[in-house]
């Protein structure tokens, strides 16, 4: 018995040091390709003008969480992105779309892999990633290789910083926490607030530290800051009693959906019915499994995208997504679906034909995104600045039967 | 008043804890391994439970037996596969082992249930005199605490007087010894862990109802944290986990009030490494006499 186990053993410790040889291979390969590939682009840079008629099949690659804790929200995206592209396709315009969507669970590490498999498919732009940890990631990583990246929903502003390939389709956490002081200081001036966050992550401190600058620039009163971290999400009692005890009126939650779905409950078991704010993360707490969606009852939030807006792409996109996926689409999914329309527009406008190389098609949209407007189902005439941060107006929501409603 | 809401938080939060920690204690007490898993079973019969109410429209009180249910069979075919053939190896094997298993169970969650976390809602259905819930005691948190102590009165008697449970401690004084008194050891063991995993859907019941979220790495942290308060109040001692888990309830809240929302792990591990250096054995944890 113990031989054979050390066989086993014995072929299963090869098996690792083959394995390990090849990788060591592919990776050297790989490198010696893109040497050769960053030559080449250089001397199409300097040669060649992309000329006149856009067209062809391009490979279009999307991450984002499709399981775990964010998986609404990639779930959401890629449908969205999926609704454009078959509209696109079926168009039957110059410019047609090969869609490859890669699960990364919010996770930095994964993320980078299915990046990589994405590359290794021939990826010629990527929607992605989803949310904010993994994108700061990725897009390191896609800026060294000149792929171009549009991200539907990663709001921090570390995902475009210093890297000249990287757009964003959703305003940034700057914006969302100025936005949301703003509005306050608009329709609860002489509220008193409290602010619950969560200070591990770079997507909820973003959000809280503009949000309190601004709020003092305006003259808010924030009576209680509480947080939490990944390790402490399942239990508020504490600083929801303290908000309560602070006399807080109205509580603004940067966070997601899951420990706000939480808090709300934790809020109602005490009895405590404050003003309930939250941002883009909130948007998803009314298709958790089994929450009850009473207790979002009048729960604010800022949004760029309402699914009961009368225009008729809005009508049309939920009538699709509804058909198709069975539930009515929140933001994400339309930040996915504007996504590949901007992508479409930008790939025209610079006249990119399938054929070019990923880093080709990477340099001459960076070049036309700064000059395009889009109206999408997040805003009309959006506009990119070079740092791609995006232009376009926020606006409020609030939960009413289960649904959202303009306040 | 504030500081008696911030303690009542506590008390729930630390009854929780308390109930998980009995499992702990029960099963290092008598097997002297530490089941890793225990958390993760917790989150398996929160799981069951949820299915049972939600899919299967099972009233409360059955959805609670079966996932009682479920989780000692789990429980007994966990020890009969993972642990059992390791009987005789090294404790470190074990404790290796039990990690694998923790990991093996979360995963396997992950695939059959999915990663979406749920929203569990509450079994407890019972109300509260109005002075009760002023002060801010959630019927879950009464719940738990009552039904913690009746646990520890029952295990504690048990393991006493119960011919089932004096082979438990004798088991757990010498298993040679035993064995040769005419023991059955691996069926004694055996009973443990089914004891034990019946202890831990309860706790994972009352855990997602008083926090109703319910994904594969609920059981996690709060295993680890029960895993503390079964040490804090010395391990393998019964009343010392419910001891333990109350007071580690405590000092989090507390220092979330009072210090720091985000250095409230951190506290609760400093305090447990403090107890250590001057009780090594933990609050109520026997002396251990070296021979020689």
């Amino acid at each position: 018995m113990k031989k054979i186990i050390a066989i086993l053993l014995a072929v299963c410790l090869m098996a690792a040091l083959v394995a390990c040889g090849e990788t060591t291979t592919t990776t050297e390969t790989t490198e010696a390709t893109e040497a050769t590939e960053t030559t080449e682009t250089a001397e199409a840079t300097e040669t060649a003008e992309p000329a006149g008629e856009a067209g062809g099949t391009f490979k279009l690659g999307f991450i984002g969480p499709l399981t775990g804790g964010a998986a609404i929200y990639g779930t959401a995206a890629m449908n969205g992105a999926q609704i454009a592209v078959d509209e696109i396709n079926a168009e039957g315009g110059a410019i047609q779309f090969e869609f490859n969507p890669q699960d990364d669970a919010h996770v930095a590490e994964t993320s980078v892999n299915a990046y990589n498999t994405l590359k290794d498919w021939g990826v010629q732009a990527i929607v992605g990633t989803v949310t904010t940890s993994p994108c700061i990631a990725v897009s390191a990583e896609a800026y060294s290789d000149r792929v171009f990246m549009l991200t539907p929903s990663a709001s921090s502003t570390d995902v475009i910083a210093d890297k000249d390939n990287m757009f964003q389709v959703c305003f940034t956490d700057p914006n969302q926490g100025i936005a949301s002081a703003d509005y306050m200081a608009e329709n609860f001036a002489d509220k008193a607030i409290a602010v619950i966050y969560k200070n591990d992550d770079a997507y909820s401190q973003g959000i809280r530290d503009t949000f309190v600058a601004e709020a003092d620039a305006k003259g808010l009163s924030v009576v209680y800051e509480g947080t939490f971290t990944e390790d402490t999400q399942t239990d508020f009692s504490v600083q929801v009693a303290a908000a309560q005890s602070a006399g807080a009126e109205l509580v603004f939650l940067p966070i997601y959906y899951t420990p706000a779905s939480v808090i709300l409950k934790q809020a109602n078991d005490i009895g405590y019915a404050p003003v309930f704010f939250g941002v883009d993360g909130m948007d998803g707490i009314l298709s958790v499994e089994g929450f009850d969606t009473s207790l979002a009852e009048g729960v604010m939030l800022l949004t760029p995208f309402a699914a009961d807006a009368a225009d008729e792409r809005t009508q049309s996109f939920v009538a699709k997504y509804q058909e198709a996926y069975g539930e009515i689409p929140n933001q994400f999914a339309a930040d996915g679906y504007d996504a590949v329309y901007i992508i479409c527009e930008a790939l025209q406008e610079a006249g990119c034909t399938a054929d070019m190389s990923a880093a080709d098609i990477c340099e001459a949209l960076i070049a036309v995104m700064p000059t395009i407007s889009v109206d999408g189902l997040t805003g009309k005439g959006m506009t990119w600045a070079a740092s791609g941060e995006v232009a376009k107006a926020p606006m409020a929501v609030v939960i009413k039967n289960g649904e959202y409603v303009l306040p | 008043m504030e500081f008696i809401s911030y303690l009542i938080s506590g008390v729930t939060l630390g009854s929780v804890y308390a109930i998980i920690a009995l499992g702990y204690t029960m099963v290092y007490g008598i097997a002297k391994m530490l089941n890793f898993a225990h958390g993760d079973v917790i989150m398996v019969g929160g799981y069951v439970c949820y299915i049972a109410l939600n899919s299967l429209g099972l009233p409360a009180l059955v959805a609670v037996l079966v996932a009682m249910a479920a989780c000692t069979l789990l429980g007994i075919l966990i020890e009969g596969l993972a642990y059992k053939p390791l009987r005789q190896a090294a404790s470190l094997a074990v404790l290796i082992t039990a990690i694998g298993v923790s990991y093996f169970l979360q995963n396997a969650a992950q695939l059959i249930w999915g990663a979406n976390p749920k929203s569990f809602s509450s079994v407890v259905h019972f109300e509260l005199p109005e002075k009760i819930t002023e002060l801010g005691f959630s019927s879950e948190a009464i719940a738990t605490i009552l039904l913690c102590v009746i646990i520890m009165v029952a295990l504690t008697l048990f393991v006493a007087h119960s011919k089932t449970g004096k082979a438990m401690r004798a088991c757990s004084e010498d298993k040679g010894a035993a064995q040769l008194m005419g023991i059955n050891v691996n069926r004694t063991i055996s009973t443990t862990f089914a004891i034990g995993s019946a202890l831990a859907a309860i706790a994972g019941v009352l855990l997602c109802s008083t926090y109703p979220v319910l994904q594969p790495t609920t059981g996690s942290m709060p295993g680890i944290k029960a895993f503390t308060a079964a040490v804090f109040g010395g391990i393998g001692s019964i009343p010392g986990a419910f001891i333990g888990g109350l007071l580690l309830g405590i000092i989090e809240s507390l220092s979330k009030a009072y210090i720091s929302s985000s250095l409230a792990n951190t506290i609760v591990f400093a305090v447990l490494i403090l107890v250590l250096l001057i009780k090594p054995t933990g609050l109520l944890g026997k002396p251990i006499r070296e021979k020689v």
